[in-house]
């Protein structure tokens, strides 16, 4: 009797699990199969195409421009991450002590994270191009008074910019939620020994809070790699193909280009290279996690 | 005894300091709206040209970028886009998550059905894009339908991972209690433990809607062509008729905005609960 109970249950839970599984194979393993098929290929997006084996791959590492893109992403990613991680913990550790209006405060620091990246990029686009230089042309400096945006050497900074400027909203909140469970008795202790400023927090807030740092660490990392919205409105790529995403890239060149089968390649790698970054960092924080 | 005084005490410097912190946050709204608010012919090359209040406070602009975007209507594409991907994530993957948390202990299919999904979160949209175009054109579902199917795949990972871990906070003891009052699986499961998810199912509406509303690339590349537009894409796509309108283009941007806004400031609480529940978890 028990027995035919169980199987019941059994087959309700393969019924739910068998169709969901297979609508996910079907619109995300089945494209990414068809993904790595095409990579061998030099299909244009229409018309006939051959086979060519491991060419695609080939031509990548020895692609500028891919190389480009893929030394841009990575610059973005590092410093964007850097920036947001300091910046956002700076501003947690403000809006955690005794400070009025605190919820408001919170709730207003908040909202960059709501709103959609491609408006804040056009919005971040237009102060670039009129209202800084005309502060830079005010102030007298050389460097700020034509737009950053079309500086192939300055345009990446102005990207960095915007991608934190919605990311801090996002980590603060969650470096907040990581302060709130530091007991107030791990600071008493501390004070009693004397440990003050930054010697509190190097010692005593941050290594109890490492698992959100880490947490803020795989986002950012994540988010940053895969940006796009932002380079479309901001720069399109430009100028001079310095601000080049992969992202951008393979949407750019892959859809519009011709290069089907190349970009294909290209998302194969880039798929790769995330894979492993996340592997890596999922093992480090696992690592950490076993601390707590 | 001296520190004990000193941590009582609103720290009024930090908050001055924090509050003028706010102006990053405030100054591109800011600019937003009194550009959004000003005929071109105020438009002058200087800070205090671009940044002063507009002359009148007329609603003109407003007007035109509703009529030059369709504003009405991509408005309502993205309400339902996100509404159905919304409401189709919490059956679906509350679902999935019920099964593999309830089994991942003891069926190695099991565990291996959620490895299998939660990877997905790491496959990167830009590899699935070009063979997703040509798919759901095949398929017919180059349209929301479409968008909507794939939302609710890409969401699946990280809802399923959620809800999953949820359950194991769930006693087993509730279900046989209904069990053995002679409920099947089924109805147990969405006579007792749905309800008993409400916590989580906030938390995944709150992320899903976020990723849904904000996004552009999945409907950019999939129904481009298919006539119909969402709020952040229909940007996108009237760059070029803005032109050097920027007044016209920064009232839209302001309209592409409010209504996100508005809906933070009515459920912001939930908002930033949710947030933070599915980035800890």
């Amino acid at each position: 009797m028990k027995k035919k109970k169980m199987n019941g249950r059994e087959r309700t839970f393969l019924l739910i699990t068998i169709p969901i599984v297979a609508l996910f194979f079907c619109f995300n393993t089945l494209p990414l199969i068809k993904g790595v098929i095409y990579s061998f290929t030099n299909f244009r997006g229409y018309g006939s195409f051959d086979w060519v084996g491991l060419r695609n791959y080939k031509d990548l590492f020895t692609d500028i421009r891919v190389g480009n893109s893929y030394l841009f992403t990575f610059k973005l990613a590092i410093a964007a991450t850097i920036l947001t991680n300091v910046v956002s913990l700076l501003l947690a550790l403000g809006l955690n002590s005794k400070i009025k209006f605190k919820s408001t405060l919170r709730g207003a620091y908040f909202i960059p994270n709501v709103l959609g990246a491609l408006v804040v990029g056009y919005i971040f686009n237009y102060f670039f191009t009129y209202i800084l230089p005309a502060f830079g042309e005010m102030i007298g400096s050389s460097t700020f008074s034509s737009s950053m945006l079309s500086n192939t050497k300055l345009a990446w900074i102005a990207v960095v910019i915007v991608c934190a400027w919605q990311s801090i909203a996002m980590n603060t909140i969650i470096y907040i939620s990581g302060l709130q469970t530091v007991p107030e008795d791990v600071y008493e202790a501390g004070a009693i020994d004397g440990a003050t400023g930054f010697r509190k927090f190097q010692h005593l807030t941050f290594p109890l809070i490492i698992p959100f740092f880490s947490i803020n660490m795989v986002l950012c990392v994540k988010n940053f790699l895969m940006v796009f919205d932002q380079i479309m409105a901001l720069t399109k790529g430009g100028p001079a193909q310095s601000t080049e995403s992969i992202s951008y890239l393979i949407y750019n060149n892959g859809m519009g280009g011709g290069q089907f089968g190349f970009q294909s390649a290209n998302a194969v790698i880039f798929f790769i290279v995330i894979v492993v970054l996340s592997a890596f960092q999922m093992t480090i924080t696992g690592k950490k996690e076993e601390q707590l | 005894m001296k520190k004990n005084i000193g941590k009582e005490r609103v720290n009024w410097p930090l908050t001055i300091l924090l509050i003028l912190g706010l102006i990053t946050v405030a100054f591109p709204l800011y600019m937003t709206i009194m550009i959004a608010f000003k005929q071109p012919s105020e438009m002058t090359n200087s800070i205090a040209g671009i940044l002063s209040l507009p002359k009148s406070w007329s609603l003109n602009n407003f007007k035109e970028a509703m009529e030059v975007t369709d504003f009405w209507h991509s408005l309502g594409n993205s309400i339902l886009i996100t509404m159905i991907t919304v409401i189709l994530s919490i059956l679906i993957h509350s679902l999935l998550g019920y099964a593999i948390g309830r089994n991942k202990a003891h069926s190695k299919f099991y565990k291996g059905i959620y490895f299998y999904v939660v990877s997905g979160m790491f496959v990167p949209f830009a590899i699935l894009m070009m063979p997703l175009v040509k798919q759901t054109a095949q398929m017919g579902l180059a349209n929301m339908a479409g968008v909507i199917i794939l939302y609710v795949v890409f969401y699946m990972p990280m809802n399923v991972l959620l809800y999953s871990g949820y359950l194991t906070n769930i006693p087993m003891a509730l279900e046989e209690a209904a069990c053995v009052d002679g409920a099947t699986t089924w109805t147990t499961y969405w006579k007792v433990i749905f309800p008993i998810m409400k916590p989580m199912h906030a938390t995944v509406a709150v992320l899903t809607a976020l990723g849904t509303w904000n996004d552009v690339m999945t409907p950019l590349v999939i129904m481009s062509g298919s006539g119909n537009t969402t709020l952040p894409l229909a940007q996108l796509n009237f760059q070029t008729q803005f032109g050097t309108n920027y007044n016209l283009a920064f009232a839209s941007y302001l309209l592409a905005l409010l209504p996100i806004l508005i809906f933070y400031l009515i459920c912001q609480k939930q908002i930033l609960n949710g947030v933070v529940n599915g980035a800890v978890k």
